[in-house]
Formats: C-alpha cells, structure tokens, sequence
C-alpha cells in the first residue's frame, strides 16, 4: 500500500516535472508576449498575464508596419499555410504515384529505383542547397511559391510508406478489378485511394508540420517581405526591430512565436485520432 | 452459354520453373470442371491463365471458337471467385456488385435491377448496405459470388472459394454452389485441392499433378477407373490401400501371400497393388491377415486400420477396411482378410502406369 503510493507519487512527480519543462518555455513566450515593450525591457521575462495582449496581437496581426516594414503576420501566416499544403499534398501525390508505379507496374528495374529513390533520404536538402538554389534561380521562380514548393516535394519517406502500404493490399483486389474492367486509373482513384485514406491523411499531417517548419529553404528563396514565411519572420524580427534605435519590440517577436505555433498545433490536436489510425492500423 | 478449348497449354515463368505442361481440354457448354490436384501441382496458375491474369507461354486457348490469348482479362467476359473474396472493402456490398457492370458503362436503372435480382437469387438482399466487413464468412462468400454472377459472364472461376469456410458452410455453399450453377446454366471451372469438394461438384473433374493432366473424367470414372497410380491415390476417401507386390513365376507376390489371378505381368519390376477399402471382405480362411490397429465408428460404417501380417518393417503395409456398422473389432485382434481380385488394380512403382 505504502509501496505503491510512494510509486505513483514519484511516476506522477516524473511526469509533472516533465510536463513543466516542456511546456514553461512556451508558456513564458506566451505571457512575455501580452505585456509591453517597457516592461520586458525593465524586468525581462515575463511569468503572468500582462496587460497588452490585445494591442500587440492586432498590431502583429494586422497592422502595416507593426512587424515588419511592409508584411503582417497574417500575411505570413498565409505564405506559411500555402507552403505547409503545398508541401503535404504536394508530397502525398508524387510519393503516392511514385509508389503505385514501383509497386503495381512490375518494369524491369523497379526494386533498384525504389532503392536509388530510397538513397535520397541521404541527400537532404542541406547539401544539394546551393544547386538547388542554381536551378530555382534559373527558372527565375525565387520569391513565388512554386519555388518555394517544388523543390521540396519530392519524398523518399512518403514514397516507403506507401509503397509498403500498397504491398499490403491484396494482390487479388488488383485481379478482380481487372476483372472488372477497371484500368490502372481507374485501380488507382476507386480502389487504392479510399483504401489508403488513413494513410493518406497521417502523411498529411506530418507533412504538413514539416512544411511549416521549413527554415533553411525559405531563408535562402524569400528576399522580399511578401513572399517571406512566419518562420522567417521571427529570425527576420529581431533585425526589423532593433533598426531605428528604438526600444527593441521583444513582446512582438514573443506573438509571432505564439503564432508560428498555433496551427501546427490545432492541425495535430484535431487530427490526432486519424494520425494514430493511418499509421498503426491497416484497414482490413 | 460458352464452351471453351485449350489445346498445348504451356506455362513457363522467367526463373525456369515450368508449372502447367502441356494440357489440352475441351469444355463443352454448361459442364462444371473441377481442377483437382496436391497445392502446388499448377492447377491454379491454369485457373488464371484462363482468366487471362496470367501470360500463356504456349499453347491456344478459345472461347467459343475464339482465341482469347491476346485478349485482356476485361474483355473475355470471364468471372472469378477468389479464395479470400477479394471484396473492395471500402465498397457497400451493392457497389462491390456493381462495380463490374457500371465500368462496361451499363445503364444506373438496369445496374440497379440486375443487382438487386441477383442479391434476391443469392439472399442477401438485405446486406446490400453493409460494407464486407460487418458480413460473415459465409455472407461474403455469397457477395463473391453475387459479383461473378450478376455480369452473367460467359465463364464462371472459382479459386479454392470455400477454403476460409468452417466445414458445416463448406458443405452448404457446395451444395449451393452446383444448384446456382445448374440454373444458370453457366460453364464454370472451379480449382480445388479437397478431393471430397471435387468429387461432389464435378461434371467431369481434372486431376493435376506436376502440372499436366493425369486424369480427366466423370468422378466415378476416375474412382473405379484411375489410369495411373497418382489418380488412384489422390481420389477417394479413405485412400485407397497401396501395398508392394512382385510378379514371379506367372503369380502375384504381396508380402508373403500369393494372390491368384493376375496374368501377364512384368517380371521384376516393382508393382503397386491398389485395393479401395470397400472392396476387402473379411473372410474367415482369408489370405491376408491383419491385427488391428485403429477402428474408427462412422456411424453407418466403420473403418478398421491395421498392419498386414508378412512384409518387412520397412515397407508400407498399413491397410484400412471399411466394414459394416456390425462389425465391432477391438486393438489387437487378428482378423482374417480376402481381397475382391477383380476390383485390385496393379501400377507400377517407377512410372505409376496402370497395368490392370
């Protein structure tokens, strides 16, 4: 009996403790980013509500210049989400079609491309930066969103997953719709797309978070305010603000964090159940 | 309504292996076939090759006159049963039927009738909402079938359908299975390796081994009259008792025992005799003697297993008798045996030619 409580009583004091040390940080940022400039200045970090949140969040939000010389944060927010969709279902397409010709279509040399593909997972971006660069600056695609997006789309992860998912199905679904006259078209949007909606969904997902997070990419592609993402503009901030000899906005640069976190956030909490299926279970 | 004619079909797959050799059939219209063969002996692979799901390496395959080699498994107008279903499981049991009939672009109201008839034919008209999974075994399997029947195809397939079955619905869809076929008229082949299932459905049945042809037939044809050893021991049930002999001297020599009247055969070669457990008759001055082993109470019969007096220990010898339902035996006793000499067949080991 005493045995046991003092057990949960630590498990319990583990994990709490645990909880707090993920989560202060982000607590801090969200507090600092509610009081004002001055008294972030005067006293430092913030641990309590203040009482500016309103103003600093309309201001980032949607006020010309309150950020950034030109782009708000929703503005950004924006480019975020367009780079984080693009990015997901972008990756879920190519990585999905690159599955179904490696898995349905037996051409020679499938097995070795489906390596060679797999090999790219050894090539991030990060190396192959600058030609990367070279190309999307050729195609005079710096600061659109096809820049931004194309070069990232192709996935060596999305294409494994699916093409394991795929060689989970039953060779005789792919018999009887032959059967019944369904070509590879048609397999494909009738059949293997509503089998793999889990799949589909718990790749989106992740891809989505990824793709909002892209840091480096964005950073070397978006030279112009417009096209910069909210991840940019929080390394971009702390620039804009300390220009000017000004009080530095330190309770700015605090909302745009709290907003660069948000949605990936809500995306995970309201998708979790099918996060968990698509990637667990198989439909049987 | 079709008939259809294989004639030197050969598969040969890239790795070498050479799994249908040679076969040459004619299915004539409204026949039920049955594949019969051990897994493994290319029955299937020449299920599919019909079905088109396979390349044929060799040979001429027509439908009603027609060669279909070229022709893609869509457009021979061919349906299939798959072993386990192979239901779209993301489809209403209606959509999984009609999946076939609106990709031939038939019309939403005929779809509709023609589904809705068949669910009627095969009673389940009421599951017709469901999705596969909330069905049972044996529901699904009526839903495989429904989608094969509701394209009135000209040929029906069966892959080992009734395999995920338990043994009370094996029977009842086998039985299902010849009535819908009777009625509708259509010229099925169905691939199985249960003999019982073979022997029950078949209008005439095929038995494979190794990829060709052993046998073709009527099942009682090949039961009183296999031609080659195999087909002797893979139909029927219990098997048929198989027992070493020799001829010398112008005799048959089973063990110890000589058995009269038998002429003509090859001197000095192994032989196999073959005696269906129906056809041994106790006998008190009986040539053979055994002590049994085993007695198992069908009910209306009951088979006594035992070893035969007289053969080395390393020969097969055991021997199995289908007795009366008075017939009471217990282990150990010796019973005396006669066999119906007309009724023996004799191979020989090295080909499993049959010689009587």
């Amino acid at each position: 009996m005493n045995n046991s409580f003092l057990h949960r009583f630590s498990t319990h004091g583990i994990l709490i403790l645990g909880t707090i040390f993920m989560s202060a940080p982000v607590w801090i940022a969200f507090m600092s980013s509610t009081h004002s400039a001055d008294t972030l200045f005067r006293e430092g970090l913030q641990y309590w509500f203040g009482g500016n949140f309103f103003e600093t969040y309309y201001e980032v939000l949607f006020v010309e210049g309150g950020v950034m010389k030109k782009v708000t944060a929703l503005e950004m927010l924006g480019n975020s989400m367009i780079l984080g969709l693009g990015f997901a279902i972008g990756k879920v397409v190519i990585s999905m079609s690159a599955a179904y010709a490696i898995v349905y279509f037996r051409f020679r040399l499938a097995t070795p491309l489906f390596w060679v593909i797999f090999l790219t997972l050894l090539l991030p971006l990060e190396v192959r930066i600058v030609p990367s660069y070279e190309v999307v600056a050729g195609l005079g695609l710096l600061n659109t969103h096809t820049g931004l997006i194309v070069p990232l789309i192709a996935s060596a992860t999305g294409t494994f997953f699916f093409r394991q998912y795929f060689k989970s199905v039953p060779e005789e679904l792919l018999e009887a719709a032959r059967l019944d006259n369904a070509g590879p078209m048609r397999f494909l949007i009738d059949v293997l797309v509503p089998l793999s909606k889990t799949m589909i969904a718990a790749i989106m997902i992740i891809m989505f978070v990824v793709g909002w997070n892209q840091y480096l990419w964005p950073l070397m592609m978006t030279t112009e305010e417009n096209s910069y993402t909210i991840v940019i503009g929080i390394k971009q901030i702390y620039q804009v603000l300390s220009e000017g000899g000004e009080l530095p906005q330190f309770q700015k640069a605090f909302a745009l964090t709290i907003l660069a976190v948000l949605p990936p956030v809500v995306v995970v909490l309201v998708f979790q159940s099918w996060f968990v299926k698509g990637l667990v279970e198989s439909e049987k | 309504m079709s008939t259809l004619t294989l004639s030197g079909i050969n598969k040969r797959y890239d790795n070498g292996a050479h799994a249908v050799r040679g076969v040459d059939m004619d299915i004539s219209d409204g026949e039920l076939i049955v594949f019969v063969g051990p897994s493994g002996c290319g029955k299937s692979t020449l299920l599919r090759m019909v079905a088109g799901l396979e390349a044929i390496t060799e040979g001429e395959m027509k439908i009603d006159g027609t060669r279909i080699n070229e022709i893609s498994p869509a457009d021979r107008d061919v349906a299939m049963v798959f072993q386990n279903y192979a239901l779209y499981p993301h489809m209403s049991v209606f959509r999984n039927m009609a999946y076939g009939l609106s990709n031939r672009g038939m019309a939403k109201s005929d779809i509709e009738a023609k589904v809705r008839e068949t669910a009627r034919m095969l009673r389940i008209e009421d599951y017709l909402e469901r999705k596969p999974a909330q069905l049972s075994g044996g529901q699904r399997q009526r839903v495989a079938m429904g989608r094969a029947i509701v394209r009135s195809p000209k040929l029906f397939l069966f892959d080992e359908p009734l395999s995920n079955l338990d043994a009370k619905l094996r029977v009842q869809m086998r039985i299902e299975i010849k009535r819908l076929q009777r009625e509708l008229g259509v010229t099925s082949i169905y691939v199985t390796h249960d003999q019982t299932e073979a022997m029950t459905l078949a209008d005439r049945l095929a038995v494979i081994n190794e990829g060709k042809v052993e046998q073709m037939g009527s099942p009682m044809d090949l039961y009183s009259d296999p031609k080659t050893l195999f087909v002797a021991s893979f139909i029927g049930s219990p098997h048929i008792n198989l027992l070493p002999a020799r001829f010398e001297n112008g005799e048959l020599q089973v063990g110890a025992t000589t058995m009269p009247g038998f002429e003509a055969l090859p001197e000095g070669v192994p032989l196999m005799l073959g005696v269906r457990p129906e056809h041994i008759a106790q006998h008190p001055e009986g040539a053979f003697e055994i002590s049994v082993d085993l007695v198992e109470q069908l009910g209306a019969d009951s088979l006594i297993y035992g070893a035969v007096s007289g053969f080395n220990g390393d020969e097969p010898h055991e021997l199995c008798v289908r007795a009366g339902e008075a017939s009471q035996r217990e282990p150990g006793e010796l019973l005396k045996l006669n066999f119906e000499t007309d009724r023996a067949m004799v191979f020989r080991q090295d080909s499993g030619e049959r010689l009587v």
